[in-house]
């Protein structure tokens, strides 16, 4: 296991790796815009948005997954996320009172109905996924410190 | 009603595991139990016979569908949940680092 | 309704498993099997949307915490007033279980929920908000402000880890103070 924050798992893993995480983040996308037709939604496409790059963490070690998702670009989109869900709900003052649905609302089964639904998933998918993502990232730095220092 | 009342078993269990072991990873894992616990109560309230789960199709008309109010409850209890456990284990990792033990009955001084 | 009889039974033998075994990371394995078994039953129960939520959680929850149990074994020896100390813990558990019975009774009966709300919801779901999927309706639309207050519980733990992770270092020989977050 120690070898495993150096250079990351064996060959197999890194070859399955590269070829099904690009498929993990699509469906993880894929999950979460279409939270008003099936069943999904924000909270579980935006944590498996998240499991694709603790996937790549695990495969490749931290060095690669980190440079293509540096930390201070995590706690950005978390943040992000945050405001635009905050800002959506307060574009509701506009018309009418707090959390109010103003868009249209579209024929039903369509991509683009629901008013503000689809918006706020992708609000909540950010937040949730960044989140998770940086929680992780600060377990696993702290366990290679501890492993280092002693 | 049978149900419920295995339900009610596995949170107790939960607490068992709670109150009476002595490694902090073990304590984790019953809070885990319980709250799993607490999840599956709501849902099985929520639960209609016969029904259907609360998504409308193209082609015909619903008329039984289970509960939907607990469902949306239960989806952020869930997730809530998952940051409580992840806290907790960052907790643990760093009394690990302190104290080099799992055991609870050996961290006792408060100093440093 | 047998089926959900024998997967409760499965449950509850896999948290036992779970709580009594000695090494960590069986304990660990144990509790995945209990996670995904219960998102077999949230499926029989007529409830997609939990159950991809509660896959999907239960896999971070099971790396998270096998990140934390590897290598790191104790041999546990049992301290004395054990029989004591059980004995007292069953007798409460019977307690609660015996109390939980007595309030369990005033609860409709399974199948048959009040749903003076939820019929609204139902009702109302489609045209008023246009959105398919009641659920994401309800907690999307109707129910917004415990989303909100949601996504503030989760903010504050992602904060709560990074400052107990945090390793502020101590002062060396040359006063060198280094912070790693």
């Amino acid at each position: 296991m120690s070898r495993e924050h150096g250079k990351g798992m064996s060959l197999i893993v890194k070859t399955i790796t590269r070829l099904t995480v690009g498929l993990i983040l699509l469906y993880g996308i894929y999950i979460l815009s279409h939270g008003h037709i099936s069943p999904g939604g924000g909270f579980a496409g935006g944590v498996i948005v998240a499991l694709s790059f603790v996937h790549l963490m695990l495969a490749y070690g931290k060095d690669v997954a980190l440079s293509k998702l540096p930390k201070g670009v995590t706690t950005f989109f978390e943040s992000m996320g945050a405001i635009l869900f905050l800002s959506i709900a307060l574009l509701g003052f506009l018309t009418g009172y707090f959390f109010l649905n103003f868009l249209s609302k579209g024929k039903p089964f369509t991509l683009f109905s629901g008013g503000i639904i689809p918006l706020c998933n992708i609000a909540i998918s950010l937040k949730v996924g960044a989140g998770l993502f940086a929680i992780f990232v600060a377990l696993v730095l702290l366990k290679f410190d501890t492993e280092k220092k002693e | 009603m049978s149900l419920y009342l295995l339900c009610l078993v596995l949170f107790s269990i939960g607490i068992y595991c709670i109150v009476r072991k002595r490694n902090i990873i073990k304590i984790i894992v019953g809070v885990i139990i319980a709250e799993y616990a607490v999840n599956l109560f709501f849902i099985l309230i929520a639960y209609r016979m016969g029904g259907r789960s609360p998504i409308h199709s193209p082609d015909t008309i619903i008329s039984n569908m289970v509960d939907a109010l607990p469902q949306a409850v239960v989806l952020t209890s869930i997730v809530i949940g998952l940051a409580n456990t992840a806290l907790l284990i960052g907790i643990a990792m760093r009394i690990y680092q302190k104290y080099r033990t799992f055991d609870i009955t050996k961290i006792r001084d408060l100093r440093g | 309704m047998l089926d959900l009889h024998l997967l409760l039974i499965a449950m509850i033998l896999g948290a036992i498993i779970a709580i009594e075994v000695k090494d960590l990371l069986s304990s660990v394995v144990a509790l995945g099997a209990v996670g995904l078994i219960l998102s077999i039953v949230f499926l029989i129960l007529k409830a997609p949307d939990v159950a991809i939520t509660q896959l999907v959680v239960e896999i971070l929850a099971l790396i998270i915490l096998i990140r934390a149990t590897l290598n790191k074994d104790l041999p546990f020896s049992t301290s004395g007033r054990w029989l004591l100390n059980t004995s007292i813990t069953v007798c409460f558990i019977i307690v609660l279980l015996f109390v939980g019975y007595k309030c369990l009774q005033d609860l409709p009966k399974f199948g048959y929920p009040i749903m003076r709300v939820a019929e609204t919801y139902l009702k109302e779901g489609l045209p008023k908000t246009g959105a398919v999927n009641i659920v994401a309706s309800v907690i999307l639309d109707y129910r917004a402000f415990d989303t909100l207050g949601e996504a503030t519980v989760l903010f504050t733990a992602v904060i709560g880890v990074m400052a107990v992770v945090r390793r502020i270092g101590r002062k060396k020989e040359n006063e060198e103070v280094e912070e790693e977050d």
